[in-house]
């Protein structure tokens, strides 16, 4: 008993110690600063987005020289910590200096400067996002599709966390209703509306894979199920179409015909297969809510329709809507989303190096061919015609997800890539109550484009 | 620079402790006197320098002066308990009382700096314990009709259980102890673990019919359910299991083992079921996050500072040992990991495992039904307390909220060990006397030989008096001193 004890204490200290210690519950976490200085977080080519530096007092203080920018993916450190100032905690109270400078500094009782994060974060990308979601609350998302870099992670309302501690009180207290500390790219879950028929249109393909090039559908604008009619975006005819151009105009009623059609067990399957009702395969210690599938083959008429067209019970972040995009991107393996490059010492070692790393294939390259010339046919000949570029081809997907009875009142999306044929971005944005139809969602994704494609 | 002494006096730390451990298996490996002394000597040597160096990084730290005083005292304690002890016991086991000042050692430094008002009092509590428990192994030796007093001893022991359910402070969610004036509070149950042991061994020692297991275990039941009324649970359980072990030594029948292993386990599904504190234990053991905030709190910050200390330790005063809830006692080995290190921790268990080790030698060695019975019960008493104070601090085990013998503060515990070990050093001694004896019965016999071979001597038979030296012994069944 004694050795079997002794047994399971080295294997605590081995295999489960550095989960548990770095809690936020731990509060050694924080005595780390007492002896190191915080090291800085930086974007990717350099920029500080985060540092340590004294005040005129000698006072510590943290400064965000980007001020709301960075705001949810840097987090703060001055009221508890969140963001990669708590997942990054770790490396940047310990540090890597040379043992000859560390005992130097022991003896002139300066503190140890910590190591410093350098992140996947590209600022320029980082305000585009920004203005592209304007005064909208929402969240931008932006991977490097065949590595799985975060680009750029943005969630509103936001806040400033210079003044975080100042501000904490109004920020929690109950009379905001905004939640303006959740980070909504990863905590947010919102019903992916149209967005979500690329997995419709994928499930469809796999179930029908000898003739899915045969599907035909009569538009009429609108169409009954059970008691309930099914109607496409204001009323819309859309006419005769395959199943390119059913997604490509977004066509409610041919998805709705499709939807009572697939096998809602294997659907299922394919969803999970996607990361639903799963934890999603994201850095260690950033947080996150896991989106939601619920349907399978005992899911009543209504349920069918309205999950194959995206509405239902399905919910999904847009940092996992961004990471099905990427799948679709990168021929049909999804690169993990990371955020940190690399962890340098102060004086400059790299003390730990992160390497992409594939999360698994999800789609075969045929299908992801497939789908991305869908989504090419989305801008066009379909729902975003605005995307149209001669510099570069955009692939991508509108969406208006409703989240209440009102038609009236929906959350606007859009996932896509660019360019087509050698995607070097992806980008998830969603508008909070941005209206029906894809235009803000399309709006704010040309800015982004437009921008990415003329620096 | 305050540091860098902290981080040396760790790393030395480290090392004695190790070279220490080497010594008492070298020693329990050890035939001869002559490599015993060389093990014991060095386990001395480790002992003080370990015990030098702790105090030289508190005092560094603190810069008090009033430290260096605490440490001269403490040096002087071990020096006269070490002399007197042997003096006094010339025959004693040099491992027990060699062990017991390095666990004591370690526990002053860890509880110094913790508080050091608080552990000049347990100091103090710990220097008187040692003075009166100095005589327990003379009356072990002496008295030889301990036997005797059977239903003595569990009159008082149930009596005592009692009153704390009447009169006692609740701590914790349970009855443990009553305070005597506002000076200090004593918990029975750490003393009535032994009254029991002399019980069950007074009992067995003249049958093991049927009727006088019953009679017994119904006896030691009534002690275990008052425990359980007391919500005292990790005492009920150390109780439960030394009389199981004790059961079994006297009868060797894996009848009453198993059955009373099954037993045992239908009254934890009981418990589980009845008492809602089982339940949060086991609930928090099982996954302390569910309720990180609550119940889940201190075997959390436990697991951290066992985790944040990793195995070389963060050096005295650089982790937050404090942060931990009841850390002086039931959680002081956290708080050792934490600081000293995981090595130095298993060390310290290894330490511990020695002293099981000797306990349940000397009950293999001991002839009366007794002695073995005694000695097997008290190292039940103690591999078991180790076992759950340990494993509950680790998460390997629910908590139960028990002490570290010899390591956590608390007067009664200190007391309760002190008489343990002085137990055993009785019983040692008794052995070590007739193992003379004989030696001495060897030689005897010897000259007598040689005297008679030379003529002096009329008949071999008549010298020595033997039957006046084959005493009853404490069995009640004559054994053959010449053997």
């Amino acid at each position: 008993m004694f050795l079997a004890t002794i047994g399971y204490f080295c294997w605590y200290l081995i295999r489960k110690s550095e989960d548990t210690v770095d809690s936020s519950y731990n509060a050694r976490l924080d005595t780390f600063s007492e002896r190191v200085v915080r090291g800085e977080i930086r974007a990717k080519n350099g920029e500080v987005l985060a540092r340590t530096v004294e005040d005129a007092q000698g006072n510590e203080i943290r400064e965000y020289p980007y001020s709301n920018l960075f705001a949810h993916v840097v987090g703060y450190s001055d009221a508890g910590t969140t963001g990669l100032e708590a997942s990054a905690g770790q490396y940047l109270l310990s540090t890597h200096l040379s043992l000859l400078n560390q005992v130097s500094n022991e003896v002139d009782e300066i503190k140890n400067p910590g190591d410093h994060v350098i992140t996947t974060l590209n600022p320029y990308l980082q305000q585009l996002a920004y203005d592209a979601l304007g005064e909208y609350n929402g969240a931008c998302v932006i991977l490097e599709p065949d590595t799985g870099r975060i680009l750029a992670m943005v969630s509103k309302p936001d806040y400033n966390p210079n003044t975080i501690a100042a501000d904490w009180e109004s920020l929690i207290s109950e009379e905001n209703v905004n939640a303006n500390l959740l980070n909504r790219a990863t905590q947010g879950l919102y019903p992916p509306g149209s967005t979500f028929k690329l997995l419709t249109t994928l499930e469809y393909i796999r179930e029908n894979s000898e003739n899915w090039q045969d599907y035909r559908y009569e538009c009429e604008g609108s169409m009954n199920y059970g008691d309930a009619v099914m109607s496409c975006y204001e009323g819309h005819v859309h006419g005769s179409l395959d199943l390119r151009l059913s997604l490509a105009n977004s066509c409610n009623t041919s998805f709705a015909t499709i939807g009572q059609t697939l096998n809602l067990d294997s659907f299922h399957n394919l969803c999970e297969s996607f990361w639903f009702n799963r934890e999603l395969p994201l850095p260690e210690g950033m947080e996150y809510r896991s989106s939601s599938f619920v349907l399978d083959n005992s899911s009543g008429l209504s349920e069918r329709v309205q999950t194959a067209i995206g509405q239902g019970r399905t919910m999904i972040s847009p940092m996992h809507n961004a990471m099905i995009t990427a799948s679709i991107a990168n021929g049909g393996i999804l690169m993990s989303p990371y955020l940190i490059e690399r962890v340098e010492s102060a004086d400059g070692k790299v003390v730990k190096q992160f390497m992409p790393e594939s999360a698994g294939k999800l789609l075969s390259v045929p299908e992801a061919e497939t789908l991305t010339n869908f989504m090419v046919a989305v801008v066009n000949e379909g729902t975003s015609p605005s995307l149209r570029s001669d510099a570069y081809q955009v692939a991508g997907k509108t969406g208006s997800a409703e989240f209440n009875s009102n038609k009236e009142d929906s959350h606007a999306w859009f996932v896509g890539f660019a360019p087509a044929e050698n995607p070097e971005i992806v980008v998830s944005i969603l508008y909070e109550n941005g209206g029906t139809g894809g235009s803000v969602a399309t709006k704010g994704a040309k800015k982004i484009f437009e921008g990415y494609f003329s620096k | 620079m305050t540091n860098i002494g902290i981080q040396a006096a760790k790393y030395t730390m480290l090392v004695l402790i190790i070279l220490y451990t080497l010594s008492t298996y070298h020693y329990l490996r050890m035939k001869t006197h002559r490599g015993r002394n060389v093990a014991c000597g060095m386990q001395l040597f480790c002992m003080f320098a370990l015990h030098l160096t702790g105090y030289l990084a508190i005092i560094l730290y603190t810069n008090e002066t009033s430290m260096v005083y605490f440490y001269l005292v403490q040096v002087l304690f071990f020096l006269l308990y070490l002399i007197l002890f042997r003096v006094f016991y010339k025959k004693a086991s040099r491992l027990l009382l060699n062990n017991t000042c390095m666990l004591l050692a370690v526990s002053f430094i860890m509880l110094t700096r913790l508080g050091p008002e608080r552990a000049v009092r347990h100091f103090i509590i710990t220097a008187v314990a040692a003075a009166v428990a100095m005589s327990v192994p003379v009356i072990v030796r002496r008295m030889r009709y301990l036997w005797r007093f059977g239903w003595i001893y569990a009159g008082v022991g149930i009596v005592a259980l009692s009153a704390i359910f009447v009169f006692s402070t609740v701590t914790y969610g349970a009855r443990l102890s009553f305070d005597i004036g506002n000076l200090f509070s004593l918990q029975p149950s750490e003393f009535v673990k032994i009254t029991f042991v002399f019980f069950v061994a007074s009992m067995f020692q003249t049958s093991i019919s049927f009727r006088r297991v019953f009679v017994t275990t119904a006896v030691a039941a009534l002690h275990v359910l008052i425990l359980v009324a007391s919500k005292d649970l990790g005492a009920a359980l150390i109780y439960f299991i030394a009389y199981l072990l004790m059961l079994f030594v006297a009868t060797r029948s894996y009848f009453y083992l198993f059955g009373g292993a099954t037993a045992g386990s239908l009254a934890s599904v009981l418990a589980y079921r009845v008492f809602s504190h089982v339940r949060v234990r086991v609930q928090v053991w099982r996954d302390p996050w569910m309720d990180a905030q609550g119940d889940g709190w201190q075997i959390l910050q436990s697991l951290f500072a066992i985790g944040s200390g990793g195995f070389l330790g963060t050096g005295l005063y650089q982790g937050m040992p404090e942060k931990i809830p009841v850390v002086r006692s039931d959680f002081i080995f956290a708080g050792i990991s934490e600081e000293f290190g995981g090595i130095f921790a298993i060390a310290l268990l290894l330490i511990c495992l020695s002293c099981l080790l000797q306990f349940l030698w000397i009950s293999t060695w001991m002839d009366g039904m007794f002695y073995k019975i005694i000695a097997f019960g008290l190292a039940a008493v103690y591999g078991a307390q180790v076992f759950l104070n340990v494993g509950g601090v680790i998460k390997f085990i629910p908590s139960t909220g028990i002490t570290l013998p010899f390591i956590s503060h608390g007067g009664s515990s200190i007391m309760s060990t002190f008489i343990m070990f002085g137990i055993i050093q009785g019983l040692y001694i008794l052995k070590q006397d007739e193992v003379d004896r004989i030696e001495q019965e060897e030689k005897l016999k010897q000259r007598r030989q040689t005297l008679y071979a030379q003529g002096y001597e009329t008949s071999a038979e008549g010298f020595g008096k033997p039957g006046k030296r084959a005493r009853r012994n404490p069995s009640g069944r004559r054994t053959d001193q010449n053997g």
